[in-house]
């Protein structure tokens, strides 16, 4: 009745859509670093998009399956495969008993998403099932998955399926949605008339490359150092996902799924909400090309990318109710 | 009743936030300021509100884009619309007897073991660690803000004879250690690489997530910190349990 890691990776947790309602105790809220990955994955497999799932990083956990499932995977491509066979992301798939599930190579991306049809019973910690490290609750246990941890099914999976092999269902999710732009987009943080005229235009016109002190915290990026023209003080005040902070030795730090509740560093820019998940897919030794952009556009992108989404659900909620009813 | 007119200034945090800043620097009145509004969001929330987290100077407000887009006028755009909800009622005044304020006793044990930085401090300020104790007991804390770590406290303002900058390099600091850094006084209540001069740990466990509520203490809460041995903090760490 469970998914059991047969190996462990580095970095496996189980997230939702984060912790909310607690940031004035310090609490953070975590989460998926990719929530559009999650979403998708989760919608694959007829969950509600912000069902608990398992995110990866690589080298990511082996599993195996003591009953039959219905799974997908997303985000990254880890070149996956089940009982040896190469398996596509964004299907979804219906694995049977004693069936291992195995990631061989980061081919791209950062973080892999496996989503189980029914979801997984996880730790509910203040209203989340997101992994909380440093609290050491939610989850499994507050902790990164381990060999031995057997992750329960809240859900058999009961459709009666006609063979013993795993199965690839035949549509994939189409995760394209219009946004166009190479770079990640920005707009000026509330400090960005700090930097001198030279950062501002080094910030947009030089790329950045992740460094390897990047984390589910944060990335640190290498560039140029940017000056700023001030040296007063910020008082601590509150940062978000995708703030962009100066730090002392002019380098900068990108604000990820872990980020603290709040921060005293000049917060130069922000990446906008519709770009995290591009970013989230990103990882050491990328490179990023921030361009800035207004209020409006970054609000009418998320809306945009929240329609797709919504025509994604309906059409993964369509193709699984007429495969399993045909 | 206000005394004066507090001042304000909106902006936007990113495109899924929004800060009210009330001035850069730490004051009590401003900060009182931040807590009656803080107080007053929880409860009066807008449609698409998440949550509101107060720091010193500015009450900064995460919200939902989407939900607020279905609430909202295409009219303005979704900053727009928040904004103008904030306005509405930064324009309602709030009643200062709003916020009751908590008194807190804090135990601390200053041995050396526990106040790694207790005798470099002491030395720097030209005072002896017996006065570092007292003036460190000797005042009343307010909690200005939790941040930076799962109820972490900032607190403020320890008396310029201890006051003392951070350090430049971040160390490996024990859960429960008690520090200064500038004026600010706090508590780390996790194991966290940190840059404050520890010069005391507690006992008590100032976060625990199996608590219903798993802060020990909250926004605007006084704190008292009083000394005690380390028999008494050996004691007072088993009930803790």
């Amino acid at each position: 009745m469970s998914l059991k890691v047969i190996k462990s990776g580095i970095l496996d947790t189980i997230q939702d859509n984060g912790r909310y309602g607690n940031q004035h105790l310090g609490i953070n809220p975590a989460g998926a670093m990719d929530k559009y990955a999650m979403q998708v994955t989760n919608m694959l497999v007829g969950n509600k998009p912000g069902e608990a799932i398992i995110e990866m990083h690589f080298p990511a956990a082996v599993f195996m399956f003591t009953q039959p499932a219905l799974i997908a995977l997303g985000g990254a491509d880890f070149s996956a495969s089940i009982n040896g066979e190469p398996v596509p992301k964004l299907h979804a798939i219906v694995v049977g008993k004693n069936d291992v599930l195995q990631f061989h190579k980061p081919v791209n991306g950062a973080r892999v998403y496996l989503a189980v049809g029914g979801g997984l019973v996880a730790d509910n910690w203040m209203n989340s099932y997101s992994t909380h490290l440093k609290a050491k609750a939610g989850g499994y246990q507050g902790r990164n998955l381990r060999k031995d941890d057997e992750l329960l099914l809240r859900q058999p999976f009961s459709v009666s399926v006609q063979r013993e092999e795993f199965i690839v269902l035949p549509w994939q999710a189409d995760t394209k949605w219009s946004d166009d732009s190479k770079e990640i987009l920005i707009l000026p943080g509330n400090e960005w008339g700090r930097l001198t005229t030279e950062s501002k235009e080094n910030f947009t016109m030089t790329s950045f490359v992740i460094t390897q002190q990047s984390d589910r915290m944060g990335y640190r990026l290498n560039n140029i150092p940017l000056h700023s023209i001030t040296n007063e003080e910020v008082v601590s005040s509150a940062v978000s996902f995708g703030t962009i902070q100066l730090l002392p030795d002019g380098g900068l730090i990108v604000l990820m799924a872990d980020h603290q509740t709040t921060g005293g560093y000049p917060r130069v820019a922000h990446v906008i909400s519709a770009h995290h998940s591009k970013l989230a897919q990103m990882k050491a030794g990328d490179k990023i090309q921030f361009r800035l952009t207004d209020q409006q556009t970054a609000e009418e992108l998320l809306i945009k990318q929240q329609q797709h989404l919504l025509q994604l659900q309906n059409a993964c909620t369509f193709r699984l109710q007429q495969y399993f009813n045909k | 009743m206000h005394s004066s007119i507090i001042r304000y200034r909106i902006f936007p945090l990113g495109d899924s936030a929004i800060t009210i800043d009330f001035g850069n620097c730490i004051d009590e009145t401003l900060n009182k300021e931040v807590i009656r509004r803080f107080n007053q969001l929880q409860q009066q929330p807008f449609p698409g509100m998440i949550e509101a987290v107060p720091a010193y100077n500015s009450l900064t407000i995460h919200y939902d884009m989407v939900a607020v887009r279905k609430k909202g006028t295409d009219a303005l755009t979704i900053f727009q619309w928040v904004e103008q909800q904030l306005l509405e009622r930064l324009e309602q005044p709030v009643e200062h007897s709003a916020t009751k304020e908590r008194y807190m006793k804090i135990s601390v044990c200053y041995e050396k073991e526990f106040a790694p930085d207790i005798e470099q401090l002491a030395a720097i300020k030209n005072i002896s660690v017996e006065e570092v104790i007292q003036f460190h007991t000797s005042k009343t804390y307010k909690v200005y803000m939790l941040g930076f770590l799962p109820g972490f406290t900032y607190m403020g303002e320890v008396d310029e004879k201890i006051a003392i900058p951070r350090k430049p390099q971040p160390v490996n600091i024990v859960a429960g250690s008690v520090g200064i850094a500038g004026k600010q006084t706090g508590i780390y209540p996790l194991a966290s690489p940190g840059g404050w001069q520890i010069i005391g740990r507690t006992p008590l466990k100032l976060f625990d997530a199996k608590r219903d509520e798993p802060t020990l203490l909250r926004v605007g809460d006084l704190v008292q910190f009083y000394p005690v041995t380390k028999k008494e903090f050996e004691e007072i760490k088993i009930t803790e349990l």
